[in-house]
């Protein structure tokens, strides 16, 4: 399984980009860069999810995560999502928590 | 002050090695596996095993990982805990093997060759999508998992809708939404019920009840249907395997492990709308049967406990199940307790609906109690302190407790004599004008010295016709369910209005809408709390089928094309309810005396014939009045209108003289069933003054409702 994750912060907005599959195995180097990203000081996370293949469970606990970790004033938003992953998030009702937003 | 540099805590470290994972002894409480720092804590109960091993499982793999035994030092009394370092709780599942002695006539049933899944498991795999075939030689087929609580319920608090002002809803998970006429994204799943709650708005009951959403497998059903050949399942889901665990296959994510989001997406929901959420809860027995039944969990790791048992070991059988959950042991009242308050603080459930409540006030031996402990423990424990707990007063058994339910003022109960009694006088039956006067007051012959909320009243539930089948078959049509038409109910008291199942006659038609429309018209101004079986609204049939738990296909699924095509019917319906949730008269907590409390002039409620003030209790009348003074709504709290329902059961119209009203007051029409669409309904506060103010001219087999209010002046 790959998984390929990196950190931008620019003008307080923190982007990841998240490539390949997000899973147990590979969910705690995410959680290290939302850590990362929260000790930056990031008033907005972006996930850029354009080239995330597969969702597992531990990937959308990785979501949940992300959103406690951040603290309720920072935004969060998961960009270009595919179907099948954007749609996991929507059943799961994390689209109340978290922006879906096109690519 | 702040702690500048948080230690690592002590607690954190193993202390030894087991099967080459670090441990340490674990703690005892609270029983199941929860997170820990570091690793997971497990903890389980068995009194008379002789050895208790922790089964661990790579998520979906056939063989366990590893098996821990735990070591003497860390049982402490009769429970085992040990907390697991290191462990992936996201690729998990584990359960126990449990060694010791197998002797029926001891109560002993010990298997060392099975994994058993832990009856506290939060989380189970195994059954994720329903429906879909599994492994059967899987060596563990209902997988406990470990579950993390880091759900953001935002501000979502409990609504507290007082009990008397409910309007109870009663649906199936799966059925609402798995018809391929519902629309939504995810038929048949929490997820689908959530885009359905607009629906639900509209309709404007303030309370679901689920049948079972603790997890149960859908696939136990043995029997096909003979005409198809096609396996049938366990469609209603009485037959849980874990009770704090949310059932997978209703949830769209259940294969992610999702469902506890998921469900608890749909409660958060909900709550924003403004609807409660019951759930009928199944204590009575356990998907293990008999001693034929399959050993999941508490058989083997403690029989005699968890189990009512004969003097000789055997199974006590008062659910007609096969078995009968101990419910009044200490220790598995310390267990439905803990279930109960998990439901409650974890997923914000507002109330539980017990099935086959009776047996939960039976001792060990079986003997109904009368101060039962476990019973009298949820009435008071701080936790379930303010929802709402109703029973199915009965069980399988011949123990029936309608009125007589040990309630320690808390309880309230499914009223099966309110049922029987509005449908034999609908029908026509001669005889029953004083029995409905009783149940549409609240029923105090059953309930008197408790509040009107005790009853909760309903003409159909999921057990049952339905009510458009109520009005269309003399007799149940089970032959699909496989067993020759002999299950199900054999007293419907249904009647066909002429002609068994659909009909091509209008004149049959229009009777049959007409007998549902006054079913729900005295169900919705009767005193107590409501209930509605989903789909009524829109006249939804089985066919006849009285008995759908196996039916998981169009017969049981809520077919969405009924809400065009029964517009009449769901509007009726819709308008009822609001005419309930604007008059608090008809929602006040004490029962109606027939005798003035406030100085009205007028009783709180008085019963009228076709004379006005003359009530016929007589065997051969089928026709009663009655009026609800609005001055006594919620004991003179609230101001209300003055509420008149006439009622005529008989087959031939009626002038009914109405009671006069105070001066420059009249009677306005709300509804009245023998006039057809769009005659005869108002919009609720928009009624129209009756053109003879002293007379209702009132057609065969119908209903009226009328409102005594201000005359509009100008």
């Amino acid at each position: 399984m790959s998984f390929d994750g990196t950190l931008s912060v620019s003008e307080g907005i923190a982007t990841i980009e998240v490539k390949g599959e997000l899973d147990a195995s590979t969910a705690p180097r995410f959680h290290d860069l939302v850590d990362q990203a929260a000790e930056q000081g990031a008033v907005r996370l972006e996930i850029d999810a354009r080239h995330l293949g597969f969702l597992a469970s531990a990937g959308l606990r990785s979501l949940v995560f992300a959103r406690q970790k951040m603290g309720d004033e920072v935004r969060i938003a998961v960009i270009g999502a595919t179907e099948p992953v954007s749609r996991t998030i929507r059943l799961a009702g994390f689209d109340h928590s978290i922006e879906l937003i096109d690519a | 002050m702040t702690v500048q540099e948080t230690r690592e805590r002590v607690d954190a470290f193993p202390t030894r090695r087991i099967g080459g994972y670090r441990v340490r002894a674990g703690r005892p409480f609270p029983y199941g596996a929860h997170p820990v720092p570091g690793g997971v804590n497990f903890s389980v109960y068995s009194d008379r095993a002789t050895a208790m091993r922790l089964v661990l499982f790579e998520k979906g793999a056939p063989r366990p990982v590893a098996e821990l035994e735990f070591p003497p030092e860390f049982r402490i009394g009769s429970v085992y805990a040990m907390t697991v370092f290191d462990l992936d709780a996201e690729n998990l599942e584990y359960g126990f093997r449990a060694d010791g002695p197998f002797d029926p006539r001891t109560g002993d049933r010990f298997d060392a060759g099975k994994v058993l899944s832990d009856p506290y498991a939060r989380l189970v795999s195994g059954r994720d999508v329903w429906g879909r075939e599994p492994d059967w030689d899987d060596v563990y087929p209902y997988r406990a998992n470990v579950l993390e609580d880091d759900f953001d319920w935002g501000d979502d608090t409990p609504l507290g809708i007082p009990t008397e002002d409910l309007v109870i809803y009663e649906t199936h998970v799966r059925g609402f939404t798995r018809h391929p006429s519902s629309g939504v994204s995810a038929p048949g799943t929490y997820a689908g019920l959530r885009e359905k709650i607009p629906y639900l708005k509209d309709l404007g009951v303030n309370c679901v009840e689920l049948l079972p959403v603790f997890e149960f497998d859908e696939l136990d059903n043995p029997r096909t249907d003979p005409a198809t050949g096609e396996r049938l399942h366990n469609y209603w889901g009485y037959n849980t395997v874990s009770f704090f665990a949310p059932k997978a296959g209703y949830a769209a994510t259940g294969r992610f492990g999702m469902q506890a989001d998921e469900f608890k997406t749909l409660v958060r929901e909900l709550h924003r709308a403004g609807i409660e959420v019951v759930l009928d809860v199944v204590f009575n027995h356990t998907a293990e049967g008999n001693e034929d039944g399959p050993t999941i969990s508490f058989r083997g790791l403690d029989n005699a406990t968890y189990y009512m048992l004969t003097p000789q070991g055997e199974y006590y059988n008062f659910s007609g199940t096969g078995n009968t959950v101990n419910c009044n042991h200490p220790v598995v009242r310390d267990f439905v307790l803990s279930c109960l308050r998990y439901w409650v603080s974890e997923y914000h459930i507002d109330g539980f609906r017990f099935d086959l409540a009776a047996i939960l006030d039976r001792a060990p031996d079986g003997t109904p109690l009368p101060n039962p402990p476990l019973l009298e423990q949820l009435a008071h424990d701080p936790i379930l302190r303010h929802t709402k707990l109703i029973a199915e007063a009965w069980d399988a058994a011949g123990l029936y407790q309608v009125g007589a339910f040990p309630n320690y003022g808390r309880w309230s109960e499914w009223n099966g004599k309110y049922r029987d009694s509005v449908r034999r006088f609908i029908k026509g039956e001669p005889g029953l004008v004083g029995e409905l006067a009783t149940r549409m007051a609240g029923s105090p012959d059953l309930y008197g010295g408790r509040t009107a909320s005790a009853s909760v009243n309903f003409v159909t539930a999921h057990d049952g016709f339905t009510l458009n089948d109520l009005v269309s078959y003399n007799d149940k049509h089970n032959e699909a369910n496989g067993e020759d038409n002999r299950d199900g109910g054999n007293d419907n008291h249904s009647w066909n209005c002429g002609e068994e199942g659909p009909s091509a006659s209008a004149h049959v038609r229009d009777l049959r809408t007409r007998q549902m429309k006054n079913m729900l018209g005295i169900l919705l101004t009767s005193q107590g709390v409501p209930m509605i079986l989903a789909g009524d609204e829109v006249g939804r049939t089985q066919l006849g089928n009285n008995n759908g738990y196996c039916q998981d296909n169009e017969l049981s699924w809520f077919d969405w094309g009924l809400v065009e095509a029964n517009a009449e019917l769901l509007e009726f319906t819709q308008r009822l309810i609001a005419f309930r949730h604007a008059h608090p008269v008809l929602r006040t907590v004490d029962h109606p005396v027939g005798s003035d409390r406030v100085g009205s002039g007028f009783p709180d409620i008085s019963w009228h014939g076709v004379g006005a003030w003359r009530p016929d209790w007589s065997a051969h009348s089928r026709v009663v009045g009655l009026m609800r003074c609005g001055r006594h709504a919620k004991g003179g709290a609230v101001a209300d209108d003055h509420v008149y329902i006439g009622i005529n059961a008989h087959w031939e119209s009626h002038d009914l003289e109405l009671p006069g009203l105070p001066e420059g007051q009249a009677w306005h029409l709300f509804a009245d069933t023998s006039l057809a669409a769009p005659h005869g309904l108002a919009e609720v506060g928009a009624e129209s003054e009756l053109h003879h103010p002293g007379r209702y001219h009132l057609g065969p087999h119908a209903l009226v409702i009328l409102v005594g209010r201000d005359r509009r002046t100008g």
